[in-house]
């Protein structure tokens, strides 16, 4: 939790070419101090308060989140919202399986989401690989490529459940345990070394602020 | 139809017909005569539409057989085509000049299976997979949870269970004791 | 002197924090109306105060150049100076703003004067969505101004003068002295523009809210965000309060304020939720068609 921390040097963005590399930074993400005690659990109760999600379906688990929207279970009185863009959520619903293919879209979205951020990883497939245990092309644990804070079992689990989820969430901002920004930036380089052991044609940025 | 079959069988050598059901039938034609018999059906049989094409690994006997459903709209009925190339030397001919769309079946074949269509455009790209190094997935001697054991991280403590017989604890613990 | 300009600032202060709590508490109850058409229970109606706090509550921010922050700014500016020329309560010396420093032209200016401030710094961020959605947000304002300026100009013209604060003078004494009741085509052709400037359903597709589109604040985050957030509130209340004095005949303590502007704000519900969206090209096609000729229309009558 310091600013102090030893940064390393430049990232190289070697998977892109030559030409593209300066139109992203080389700076790796840095930890952000905590604000004082008081004014930081204000500011977790705002962020407990107004969850949004990003408006990104990874897989069949998405399907789960339209009930949720619409009038049935209506998540907007939980201050819960989708956006559109990553630049203004600040949830990140994983939903249901992930393929190599995917978790290059989710790593780059995660990187692009402001701080602090939060994940919440719905389905057995993102626990321990689901029914997809054997895939060829399917990561069994998205929790080694992306902190998570949530995990939402079942297969597919019902809106009642994301909503449990949901609520679980604020808990966990309210306490102030909503750190996965500074524990990507922590462990930056062995979230990193995972996703290229898994990601064979790395061709995007090391770190897409 | 009985025409059809003793021409096809005469021009080139197709043999095995098989009514599947009404309006669906199976032949099977030597691969290396396969792109022209396409050409004959397409021309002059009026088998004008290509539904799909794929290929199943028969392991065993050590091929590849390739399926072309085709299909005559006017009599409305359909043909599958089945060819068999040697697995060690998965080659056979592109048949995109006959029907454009069928570069896409040839470019998922190469990607799943490896079997090369020479001249076939954009075979050799990435067709669902990206960065795909290991060996054709689809090939039944490719060992997909060898490799997923090798490749992702696992959460320890993943057990599995009979159905049949966690049922049978769960619901009648009384008939174990 | 000195003391009299200081008093005139604190007022205009105090007006503008009314305003804004206003607008904010107005969002958010319209969302909860909106919630309850659609047979759900809505979010709370404190929403807009809690999604400002995590706004500028975010820990980190990117940066796409000095125009990028100077989009929201200017935007801000649009409102509050819409905001500030308007009296938003007749003949109260704290809520008179500075309407008499400027006038109908100058208020319609600053209307115009946010959008193209966004329109430089969201284009800045270089987001093609941000383009896509300036571009509809332009072409919809100028659409959209045809009719409203026609019924402004009905409006100068009934009552021979630019200045606000006299023509809600014009209009005390009664309903039959309002505007909807002395010249009501003109202000059917300015209701309907309103909802186009209002960006709700049916014209919302400029903001396209919670789809892949975002529209301008596409790259706008964090506390630029919140900035954003806080003129939608501030330019909102700006709008019914000039409506309110253009055509309903104004406002004399803030309790008539209120009410009239919640009514006039709520036939965006009415419309919005019962019309589906409308793509920006059958929007233009709207606006300049029957809307145009209504606010003609109204000129004529008030020629006569």
């Amino acid at each position: 939790m310091s600013d102090k921390h030893s940064i390393p040097g430049p990232l190289a963005n070697e998977g892109l070419p030559l030409a593209e590399r300066g139109l992203f930074c080389d700076a790796p993400p840095r930890q952000y101090q905590r604000a004082n005690k008081i004014t930081e659990a204000f500011w977790n109760w705002a962020r407990a308060q107004s969850l949004w999600i990003l408006g990104f379906g990874t897989g069949c688990g998405a399907i789960e989140l339209r009930p949720l929207m619409t009038s049935r279970f209506d998540m907007y009185r939980y201050g819960i919202q989708p956006r559109p863009t990553p630049r203004q959520s600040s949830v990140f619903v994983i939903g249901g399986y992930a393929s190599v293919k995917t978790l290059k879209r989710i790593v780059r979205s995660y990187e692009q989401m402001m701080g602090p951020k939060f994940v919440v990883a719905l389905g057995s497939c993102t626990i321990n690989g689901g029914m997809y245990w054997d895939s060829y092309n399917t990561i069994k644990r998205i929790d080694q490529y992306i902190p998570v804070d949530v995990y939402i079992a079942g297969c597919m689990p019902r809106p009642e459940a994301l909503l449990a989820g949901f609520q679980e969430l604020k808990r966990i901002i309210r306490a102030g345990r909503g750190e996965g920004q500074n524990e990507y930036a922590r462990k930056f380089e062995w979230y990193k070394a995972n996703q290229k052991q898994v990601i064979k044609d790395w061709n995007m940025p090391d770190y897409n602020w | 139809m009985k025409e059809l079959i003793t021409s096809l069988a005469n021009r080139y050598g197709v043999r095995d017909w098989k009514d599947l059901k009404a309006g669906q039938a199976a032949c099977f034609v030597d691969s290396g005569r396969l792109r022209d018999c396409l050409r004959w059906l397409r021309d002059e049989a009026g088998y004008a539409h290509l539904s799909f094409a794929t290929a199943i690994d028969q392991l065993e006997r050590g091929v590849f057989t390739l399926t072309y459903a085709l299909r005559n709209h006017e009599r409305g009925h359909s043909l599958l085509v089945h060819s068999e190339i040697d697995r060690t030397r998965p080659v056979v001919d592109s048949i995109h000049r006959l029907w454009a769309q069928a570069w896409t079946y040839q470019r998922e074949m190469k990607e799943w299976y490896g079997i090369d269509f020479p001249g076939s455009p954009r075979v050799d790209e990435e067709f669902v997979l990206e960065g795909w190094q290991g060996p054709p997935m689809m090939r039944r001697d490719f060992d997909s949870l060898a490799y997923s054991d090798a490749t992702y991280a696992e959460r320890p403590g993943r057990a599995s269970s009979d159905p049949a017989e966690h049922m049978k604890r769960e619901l009648y613990p009384e008939e174990q004791a | 002197m000195i003391t009299a300009i200081l008093t005139r600032v604190g007022y205009a202060l105090v007006s503008l924090f009314v305003i804004t709590n206003y607008g904010l508490l107005l969002i958010g109850s319209m969302a909860r109306i909106s919630a309850k058409v659609q047979g759900r229970v809505g979010q709370p109606v404190w929403q807009p105060y809690l999604d400002i706090i995590k706004s500028t509550a975010k820990r980190n921010s990117i940066s796409h150049g000095v125009m990028f922050y100077l989009g929201p700014v200017f935007r801000l500016a649009g409102g509050v100076g819409t905001y500030l020329f308007i009296p938003a309560v007749f003949g109260s010396a704290l809520f008179r703003n500075f309407s008499d420093s400027g006038d109908l032209l100058l208020v319609m200016y600053f209307i115009f004067f946010g959008q193209l401030g966004m329109a430089l710094g969201a284009s800045e961020g270089g987001h093609p969505y941000s383009a896509i959605g300036v571009s509809r947000g332009l072409a919809q304002m100028t659409a959209f101004e045809v009719p409203f300026a026609l019924s402004v100009i009905a409006v100068a013209i009934q009552y021979k003068t630019l200045d606000i604060t006299a023509i809600v003078a014009a209009q005390q004494g009664g309903f039959l002295h309002w505007t909807v009741a002395t010249n009501p085509v003109a202000v059917v052709a300015a209701l309907i523009a309103f909802l186009g400037m209002s960006m709700h359903n049916p014209f919302s597709v400029v903001i396209a809210p919670q789809e892949i589109p975002i529209g301008p604040p596409t790259e706008y985050q964090s506390n630029l965000l919140g900035m954003l957030q806080t003129n939608r509130a501030i330019f909102n209340g700006a709008k019914l309060v000039l409506y309110m004095n253009l055509f309903f005949g104004g406002a004399t303590s803030l309790p008539v304020m209120v009410i009239k502007t919640f009514l006039i704000y709520f036939i965006n519900v009415f419309v919005g939720q019962a019309f589906p969206r409308l793509r920006v090209d059958q929007s233009i096609r709207f606006f300049l068609g029957a809307p145009t000729v209504i606010g003609v229309a109204g000129v004529i009558i008030a020629l006569l």
